[in-house]
Parts: C-alpha cells; structure tokens; sequence
C-alpha cells in the first residue's frame, strides 16, 4: 500500500502575525504592505522582484517562502513533482481596483500584469522552478474538503510527489493566507493530509 | 541634462519599484535592461508611459525603444530631442 499523503508543515500570516506549524515567528504593527514589505525585511529574501509584485503575489510568495526555507525541496523532487494549488474568495481584486484607477491617466503595465489571481502561482512557480500542475479556485470561504479531495486526486493519478496548496486571499487591509505542504512518506510531526486537518490548521487563530 | 538624468533616475527607481536601488546606483550609461539593473519587457511598457505621463512624448516608431531605452542618458537625450522646453523641478 502506498503511503498517504501527509501535511509536512503549514504557514498562517494574518493580519500582523505569521505563524509557521502554529508558532509565531513574526509580528509587526501596520498596514498590509507595510507588513508584508517588513515581513520580507525580517526573512531576509534577496528578490528584488518582490517589490514589483502585487500584495497578493507577496502574500503567497512570503508563505511559500516561510515553508520552503532550510527544507532542500529541489533535492527532493523534480521540477514537474511539485504541484500549487489555491483558492481564495477576491481573486485578483486588490490589484484589479487599483489598476481600474490608473485607466483615464495612462493605464499601469506592471499593475496589468498582476489582475488575474493565478498570477501568485506564477510568482512562486518562477521562484522555485515549479513546473507541475497547477489550478487556482475561487470560493467564498476556505473549503478544507475540496482541497483535500482535489490534492489528493492528484496524489492519486501520479501528477505530483509534492504539493503546497491553501488559500491567499487580500482586498486592501483584510488579508489571510494558509499554505500546506503536502508530500507522501511517514515521519514525525505529521498530520494525515484531510479536510478535518486542514480545517483545524486554517482556525489556528481563532483559538 | 545632469539634473533631467538625476530626475529620471528618481522616476524610474519609483514607477518600477527598484526598492533596492537609489539614483546614484544607476549608471548614466549602464544599460537598462538584462544584463544591466535587469529591466524586462513590463518594464519597458512602464518607462513609455512614464514618458507619456510626465514628460508628454509618445515613441513614435516602436522600432526605436532598444535604441531609445537603452540607458538613462539615452532616455534623456530623447526626451530633449522631442520636447521643446523640458522643465525639471528639484
């Protein structure tokens, strides 16, 4: 029998706070882009390409990093064995309206460029050469049971070894990202990968 | 055209988010794009509407933006072939 899949570590970041397998490891007072930009200071990333980034793609990218960091993921697994999958309920609003706003004075490229929410895959597929499958949903909340049931059947059919997948979601200051790491094999401190513990990770906030 | 180079230097480093970098880190004649500061195709988009916005030239013939855009004081000499009276404010 193979072995299921297992959640290897998960990474909160709601306002101010950002949690990694349920302890804090960073809090800051301020606006979203303040946090995020102090977020990114805090972690040490040299990616310039940060800054040009919308708040969504920094949100999912910080999450990604804060799970990826000191792991040797690319040893582990090829580029095509990792799959992203994530939802949210505002798609790529944040950025939509404040592009919608430079239309009559000259529309932004570099804002245009960032009005579609799959564009966070993107962002972090390009940062660690993730080349597997790949989808972005849009739900009106964190729907723990299609996550699991949809990851999962990529397990399944052989598409990915590895996957990160969750939610990312932001409009102006109301921001939330959950992000699994989600791999087959056994080990400790590992939750089975299923929509009960998916659920409970996404509470861990709230007490 | 020193003060228009510095000035630019500043538009750039805003409206393409080079957090990073500070007018005195760019060359007059470094080039722009890959193996320059690494500007990309988006960018270049950005720096035509820059010239638009702020200093009301239009690049005619898209031909010319590898020529145009190559440096900074590329970027300026453009400007002050194609604007009549460019006035920059410190």
């Amino acid at each position: 029998m193979l072995p299921v899949p297992n959640i290897s570590a998960s990474c909160l970041i709601s306002p101010n706070k950002i949690f990694l397998d349920g302890q804090i490891i960073f809090e800051h007072p301020g606006s979203a882009v303040t946090f995020l930009d102090k977020a990114y200071d805090h972690l040490e990333i040299a990616y310039p390409k940060f800054h040009k980034m919308d708040n969504l793609c920094k949100l999912g990218f910080l999450a990604a990093e804060i799970l990826l960091n000191g792991r040797s993921h690319e040893k582990k697994y090829s580029d095509s064995e990792t799959g992203l999958v994530l939802s949210n309920s505002h798609a790529s609003l944040d950025v939509d309206l404040k592009y919608s706003k430079t239309i009559h004075s000259g529309a932004s490229p570099a804002l245009f460029v960032y009005t579609l929410p799959n564009i966070v895959i993107g962002e972090i597929s390009i940062r660690h050469h993730f080349k597997g499958e790949n989808a972005f949903f849009v739900f009106k909340h964190f729907d723990g049971k299609f996550m699991a049931e949809y990851v999962s059947g990529l397990f399944e059919n052989k598409l990915v070894k590895s996957c990160f997948c969750g939610w990312v979601d932001i409009l102006k200051e109301d921001y939330r990202a959950i992000l699994f790491l989600v791999e087959k094999g056994d080990g400790e401190n590992k939750l089975p990968f299923n929509a009960d513990n998916l659920n409970k990770l996404n509470r861990l906030d709230h007490g | 055209m020193d003060k228009l180079i510095y000035k630019l230097k500043e538009q750039i480093i805003e409206r393409l988010n080079l957090k990073d970098l500070k007018p005195e880190n760019i060359g007059d004649d470094q080039p722009l794009f890959v193996e320059g500061i690494g500007l990309d195709s988006i960018d270049a988009l950005e720096l035509i509407v820059l010239l638009q916005q702020e200093y009301n030239i239009k690049l005619s013939n898209a031909e010319d933006g590898p020529r145009v855009f190559h440096s900074v004081r590329t970027i300026a000499d453009y400007i002050t072939a194609n604007s009549g009276a460019v006035k920059v404010t410190t």
